[in-house]
């Protein structure tokens, strides 16, 4: 059950105690935050689930596959070299203090 | 109107508990007007993501439903929950709705989106043991604890969800056969170049395709189907799962009087044919901003987009529905993406990809294109999306090269 935040545009964070075993966009969809949008509920077909991932975690978590790699081009929003979709970061006990941040726009 | 105050206030109530109402739901609460609503659901799970019950909440015997919003989310909007509970009629003369239950819900705003429901198959009678349908968690609980048991899967309907089924049960190592009567696989919904390449990789993954085929003669025995007849021949079933598509749902509406053909009708607003009543998502038969056509669109992207255009309506700020319509499917190794309505007549020109395994097909008519299909090539399909939004037509020859990201032509 790690604890995971997230920080919008205007600064302001929400910080919340996450259900292990689901994605990171699953735990903020659930929790209604804002500008998760994730049209495709999880499925890499949408590209609205992006998030910049803190720079202190992007090498904790495990690699984006080809197929996020290919989406992560199609990001409304800038993309920059900690961007991840938020459907593909499994939650567990190893990302207890996840911090990432919600893009301007997610489409 | 004289009842203008009425609508910054008054109750609204959601029929239907899919993708469409879960989505109207949480715009609503953004809107921070979640108080007002009342979200009826027929089953008695929260509203869940219904994509993954084919691929991988099938496959994986722990996996959990994704809900589209958590319990206490619900709570904290001050959304009122209807579960396992179902409109049975509409007053609109009263403005209230009455449930199974009993309970009578009264509106300022009533909005229907009852979905469509998996259609059954003529002739083969409900509830034999070894024959499924797909459409709600329960059924995929059910057709979850059947696969364990099954070597052998049949599938009558070769469409999307069959054949995300069949790939399914492929990938658990099953003997599946897959039954269609038309020529081709996919046939109202893809190009015929798509649809060959799609039978040729579920025929490389050994799943056995029979198109053109008759099916008949169901021996049944106890509570079981024993064989089905196949252009006459006798076929041994150990488990059936039919994907002959949907049914819509709009009895609910066409009872109160609302006008329904192949669906709700309703204006770019979604607005139905009484003005205190909305529909969104599946029911809905609704005029395509491009096109011209009327539709029904059965998908998420449908459901999403029109649940927003239902919430600005609601919210006193409406503007009609342009998006544009887009779909996918995910079946074995194939990732297939389509943006734009498939046009009945046009040209078509193939884009390659960096594998035989990746294209996408550009449908053009009159000049424009219109719509994309994609295989493998996720960039292609995004960027097809940019382009039929912004009306944008690069000539076939250019757009079809594949030294040039398709993306290029979006600027």
């Amino acid at each position: 059950m790690p604890d995971i935040a997230f920080i919008q545009p205007d600064g302001t964070q929400e910080g919340f105690e996450a259900p292990a075993g689901i994605s990171l966009m699953q735990a903020a969809t659930g929790r209604g935050v804002a500008g998760i949008v994730a049209e495709c509920g999880g499925n890499l077909a949408c590209a609205t689930c992006h998030v910049y991932v803190d720079p202190a975690w992007i090498d904790r978590l495990q690699a984006p596959q080809a197929d996020e790699l290919g989406m992560l081009d199609c990001v409304a929003a800038e993309r920059r070299p900690t961007s991840r979709l938020s459907c593909q970061i499994r939650l567990d006990d190893t990302l207890q203090g996840l911090t990432v941040e919600v893009p301007e726009r997610q489409y | 109107m004289n009842d203008q105050n009425d609508n910054d206030h008054g109750p609204i109530v959601i029929v239907g508990g899919g993708h469409a109402g879960a989505q109207l739901c949480a715009a609503l609460a953004d809107a921070k007007q979640g108080a007002r609503v009342h979200l009826v659901c027929e089953e008695a799970e929260l509203p869940y993501q219904r994509p993954p019950l084919s691929k991988s909440f099938l496959k994986n015997s722990g996996e959990e439903l994704a809900w589209h919003r958590a319990d206490a989310w619900f709570a904290q909007a001050g959304v009122t929950l209807h579960r396992g509970d179902r409109a049975v009629a509409i007053d609109r003369a009263q403005r209230r709705v009455t449930l199974a239950s009993g309970a009578v819900l009264p509106y300022r705003w009533l909005v229907l989106a009852t979905g469509a429901r998996a259609r059954e198959l003529p002739g083969l009678h409900a509830g034999l043991a070894n024959v499924a349908v797909l459409r709600s968690a329960v059924d995929a609980r059910r057709l979850r604890a059947l696969f364990e048991a099954a070597q052998q899967v049949t599938l009558i309907g070769g469409g999307f969800i069959g054949l995300e089924i069949a790939a399914t049960a492929r990938a658990l190592g099953k003997a599946v056969t897959v039954l269609e009567s038309a020529p081709r696989l996919l046939q109202r919904a893809v190009s015929p170049e798509l649809s060959a390449h799609v039978l040729q990789t579920h025929r490389d993954a050994g799943i056995d395709v029979r198109l053109g085929v008759a099916v008949g003669g169901f021996e049944v025995e106890g509570d079981r189907l024993a064989a089905l007849h196949v252009d006459g021949r006798r076929e041994p079933v150990e488990l059936l799962v039919l994907g002959i598509g949907s049914a819509v749902e709009h009895q609910l509406a066409h009872a109160a009087g609302i006008v329904c053909d192949n669906g709700i009708v309703v204006d770019e607003c979604m607005r139905s044919s009484d003005p205190a009543v909305l529909a969104v998502g599946d029911c809905t038969h609704f005029p395509d901003a491009r096109s011209g056509r009327r539709v029904r669109l059965e998908s998420v992207q449908n459901a999403s987009d029109q649940a927003r255009t239902a919430a600005a309506t609601l919210l006193g700020r409406p503007a009609p529905y342009t998006a544009v319509p887009w779909f996918w499917s995910e079946q074995g190794a194939m990732r297939l993406q389509m943006v734009g309505l498939m046009p009945a007549e046009g040209e078509r020109h193939r884009r390659p990809g960096a594998t035989p395994a990746s294209f996408s097909v550009l449908h053009y008519q009159d000049g424009r294109l219109v719509c994309i299909e994609s295989v493998n090539a996720p960039m292609d399909h995004m960027a097809g999306r940019k382009l039929i939004e912004a009306g944008r037509s690069p000539a076939p020859e250019e757009a079809c090269d594949p030294a040039r990201p398709l993306k290029s032509f979006v600027a």
